[in-house]
């Protein structure tokens, strides 16, 4: 797809619209459609209203005794005027199912940031182990998905400059995904409703230059939490929520706070692992227990006792702990407690990425499982 | 076929208002009229408490940050204007007040089928109510209309009882319609087969089936959130072993349909004003009829369209976009049908007729705003914005206001025999269609920057599309005020109307205005079909 490029931003329309800037590489095409949507309707629209305001001016009542002739219509015109809108809508409708279903298939090469929404902030995982609050940092120019839930009430990610949105529900993980365009810092807004200060649950995401962003993940893990360079450039504008000044520092993206955790989410899954019990049941080396093995279980095609077939993601390993005995593997016994509760949405995410890193190095999934909607070639 | 009979046996001095007086036989009556009038001072009562909540909420939003209240108000203020304008105003707004008074009269019958339990409606609503309001006194709920889960599960704020409230509002809900469905099968008079049922019963009627049939679900849902508030059942709160997205769905199912309860009597309204106004036939009788189907029937597969960012399957995502774009066809054959009635009409200008071009304008609008938020990847950024806000506002709240408004317009000569002031009632139309349109366009815009819904605070560089915002709800407000004295004012001052001051040929003229006690002293005959005006030709009742 030739999606439209950077002139875009200053057009017309996009002006006359108020929408954001375009900071992701979704936005042009979601905007394009937009100005195609909102053009065809309100001309539509306004020409049907114009219609109505004709006819009540040439056809004013002038006297009380005039009869109006009896006006009905034929099928062919009925059918006409159905048609025709019907299929405009429908196009519509096939135009943004596209683009929304490459919204939902987050590229294979993408990196995978956990963001965990709670009253009233993000905080956002790598899986190399550092974590943040408030702020997000990615490389630009490399696809990025996140994987969302959260520790208390709904709450939903919105990076309007992305035209991404994406609800954080406790209990299970969602996923989204974006490609930053350009160095910056974008607002993001919590869009559900959640509780007393919903209005003031935002953050930020900082797209830093790849080699930046190299840099930066260098020292977090090296734990230098203090040592941070790579400030947007001067004069930038600051993006600051009316009411939560978590620091003083100005020159300090909003709210962050940065912890510095050793050994990455793996080391921590494996702690996790031991610490809940689930290696009493689950293996790591391959050798069937009383659950599967968690060795190359990451994408993994399980059958279901149900004779169904799922792709071991992140969402079906969050059910699983969740809801074990909803889909279980052909040839177990449906014996695994629910973890719904006892488990923190940080703990999962470190047991999804521990369960991530056992590789056997001798199978590569990815060749095998290709997503359905794969990004388009000669888009980035 | 060839002359209406003449039914013209009006009793000026006797009328349902004045045959009985005493306060005990307005609380004990049975009569759809009366039952109709004590459901319009309700509902308009809800109307200016809901719109004052709005005016303080606009008050609040003047400003980027902290003005007029703190959060915790205007979190709940919020809540309980979309509770009470929901399901206090606009939900029996048009069935409860308008359908109660002229549906039987429409169909020729002395009454509903069953004035008891049209009775027993008005009490369910009126405790409902008081339920509710005794909630928001006892410290109001902040969890919004939609009490998501499972934040509504844990709100510290008094959910429970105004869960208990539009609990016992459904039951009046489901009452009213159960009454309506029978009544148009079993009571209508000679001569009214379905060919000849006006417009406004047939919407009436679909509204009713999908009363009966959503409302239970609502019921339900709403019963298993108390559950889990009071009883602390793992229902739809993960962290005792629900799902909440189990909610969602089943609000939904619910809330979608809803939509057209609220929205459907409003076309009825709009489709006899566009008759009467034009003294024209309407344009495409069955499509209108078939249409209103083909909206309560679809609608009860789009549910879906409400949760395109919750985490749905991408597949389910798409079945509920495409079939939203149907809601969308049928709505549109009816405006077309409104449109073509008015060519070569005999068209009078008049306050009804206002709110009838401010029906068509907001539905349109926010009807066409509906196709694009049908369009799923345009829904990612627009959900849960102002966008979607004042989409809603624009298709559901202006058209129920409008309807509710041309329908009073109409229907006051009939209710109380007298008229309105006119010149002020236009005035009053075009201010409330004007602020109505200069309220909620900035929010599309707003949504289009980004705005969430339900902030208390935002970026300041959104605040001067607020303050338009708040400049049109002034001019709403006003609008209101001036409507309610003109007309308390006509009721006693009013020129008498005489028994069918519109010409109109709408079947609800052959009874008197105001009706007799019994509508009809003999068994009216039905003839000609509604709105002929080409054939015949006198007004009913004349």
């Amino acid at each position: 797809m030739n999606g439209p490029r950077d002139t875009d931003e200053t057009s017309f329309l996009h002006d006359i619209l108020m929408l954001p800037e375009q900071a992701s590489t979704m936005a042009p095409e979601v905007d394009q459609l937009h100005y195609i949507v909102i053009g065809t309707t309100m001309a539509m629209a306004t020409l049907i209203f114009t219609v109505a305001l004709v006819f009540l001016i040439r056809y004013r009542r002038r006297s009380e005794s005039y009869r109006p002739p009896r006006v009905t219509t034929t099928l062919a015109w009925e059918v006409l005027f159905l048609g025709l809108p019907l299929t405009v809508f429908v196009t519509f409708f096939f135009l943004g199912y596209h683009d929304f279903i490459r919204m939902n298939t987050p590229p294979p090469e993408a990196m995978d940031v956990y963001v965990m929404g709670k009253q009233w902030m993000w905080k956002f995982t790598y899986p190399e182990g550092p974590s943040s609050v408030g702020v997000l940092r990615v490389p630009t120019g490399r696809p990025v998905r996140l994987l969302l839930t959260s520790r208390d009430v709904i709450h939903s990610f919105f990076v309007p400059a992305f035209r991404l949105k994406q609800d954080a529900v406790p209990g299970l993980y969602t996923q989204t995904w974006f490609q930053v365009r350009k160095p910056g810092r974008y607002r993001v807004m919590c869009a559900e409703y959640c509780g007393l200060n919903h209005s003031e649950m935002w953050g930020e995401v900082v797209a830093l230059k790849p080699e930046d962003f190299e840099e930066w993940m260098q020292q977090q893990k090296q734990g230098l939490v203090e040592r941070r360079d790579a400030w947007p450039s001067e004069g930038e504008q600051e993006l600051k929520p009316a009411l939560l000044e978590l620091e003083t520092d100005s020159r300090q993206p909003q709210g962050e706070i940065m912890y510095a955790s050793r050994g990455g989410l793996v080391e921590q899954g494996r702690k996790v692992a031991v610490r809940k019990g689930c290696l009493k049941c689950h293996t790591v080396d391959g050798t069937a227990h009383i659950g599967p093995t968690w060795l190359d279980l990451y994408q993994r095609r399980e059958k279901l006792e149900s004779g169904e077939e799922v792709v071991a993601d992140e969402a079906y390993l969050t059910e699983s702990m969740m809801h074990p005995s909803r889909k279980v593997v052909a040839g177990f016994q449906a014996v695994m407690p629910s973890y719904l509760g006892q488990l923190e949405a940080a703990e999962v995410a470190a047991l999804l990425e521990y369960i991530k890193s056992l590789r056997s190095g001798r199978l590569e999934p990815r060749k095998t499982e290709g997503p359905v909607y794969g990004p388009t070639p000669g888009d980035r | 076929m060839d002359q209406p009979p003449a039914i013209a046996e009006r009793q000026p001095t006797l009328t349902y208002l004045n045959h009985e007086t005493t306060l005990k036989s307005w609380l004990l009556t049975r009569d759809h009229k009366r039952i109709g009038v004590m459901f319009l001072v309700l509902v308009s009562f809800f109307l200016f408490l809901g719109g004052l909540f709005a005016l303080l909420m606009r008050l609040e939003l003047l400003t980027p940050g902290p003005g007029l209240m703190t959060a915790y108000t205007y979190n709940r203020l919020f809540t309980l204007h979309g509770v009470i304008m929901v399901w206090l105003f606009m939900i029996p707004a048009i069935p409860a007040a308008f359908g109660n008074f002229v549906l039987p009269i429409m169909v020729g019958a002395k009454d509903v089928a069953f004035p008891r339990l049209n009775l027993a409606s008005l009490y369910l609503y009126f405790c409902g109510a008081l339920l509710t309001v005794a909630g928001m006194v006892w410290s109001g709920a902040d969890t919004g209309w939609t009490f998501y889960t499972p934040y509504s599960t844990i709100s510290p704020t008094a959910v429970t009882p105004i869960l208990a409230g539009v609990f016992i509002i459904g039951f009046s809900t489901i009452i009213t319609g159960l009454n309506f469905i029978t009544t148009v099968h079993t009571l209508r008079a000679p001569g009214l087969h379905w060919g000849r049922i006006p417009l406004f019963v047939w919407t009436l009627y679909g509204t009713s089936i999908i009363q009966v049939i959503a409302t239970p679900v609502l019921g339900m849902v709403l019963l298993l959130v108390a559950v889990e508030r009071v009883f602390n059942v793992g229902l739809f709160d993960p962290t005792r072993g629900g799902d909440p997205i189990l909610y969602q769905h089943l609000f939904w199912f619910y809330s979608h349909p809803a939509v057209y309860i609220m929205v459907l009597p409003g076309m009825g309204v709009i489709t006899e004003t566009v008759c009467a106004f034009a003294r024209k036939n309407i344009f495409a009788y069955w499509m209108v009829a078939i249409s209103t189907f083909g909206i309560a029937f679809v609608g009860f597969f789009t549910w879906g369209h409400h949760m395109f960012t919750s985490g749905q399957s991408t597949f389910g995502a798409g079945i509920f976009g495409v079939l939203s774009m149907f809601v969308a066809i049928f709505t549109a054959i009816k405006i077309f049908t409104w449109v073509a009635t008015l060519y070569k009409g005999s068209i009078a200008v008049t306050a009804p007729l206002i709110y009838l071009l401010g029906f068509i304008f907001l539905l349109m609008f926010g009807g066409m705003t509906g196709v694009a938020v049908a369009t799923t990847s345009l829904d990612v950024h627009w959900h849960d914005t102002y966008f979607i806000v004042a989409h809603f506002h624009y298709i559901m709240v202006g058209s129920v206001l409008m309807a509710f408004l041309g329908g009073l317009h109409y229907w006051w000569p009939k209710m109380f025999g007298k008229l309105y002031p006119e010149r002020t009632a236009m005035v009053c139309a075009v201010v409330v269609v004007f602020g109505f349109i200069v309220t909620f366009l900035p929010q599309f815009l707003l949504g289009n920057m980004g705005m969430p819904r339900r902030y208390y605070s935002y970026p300041p560089e959104m605040q001067y599309l607020h303050v338009a915002s708040t400049a049109g709800a002034s001019l709403l407000g006003f609008a209101f005020v001036g409507i309610l004295v003109y007309l308390l004012l006509s009721l006693r001052y009013g020129r008498e109307s005489g028994v069918n001051p519109w010409g109109s040929r709408g079947y609800e003229w052959y009874a008197g205005s105001p009706p007799a006690p019994q509508n009809f002293t003999s068994p009216p005959q039905f003839s000609d079909s509604p709105h002929d005006y080409s054939e015949g030709g006198e007004p009913h009742v004349a």
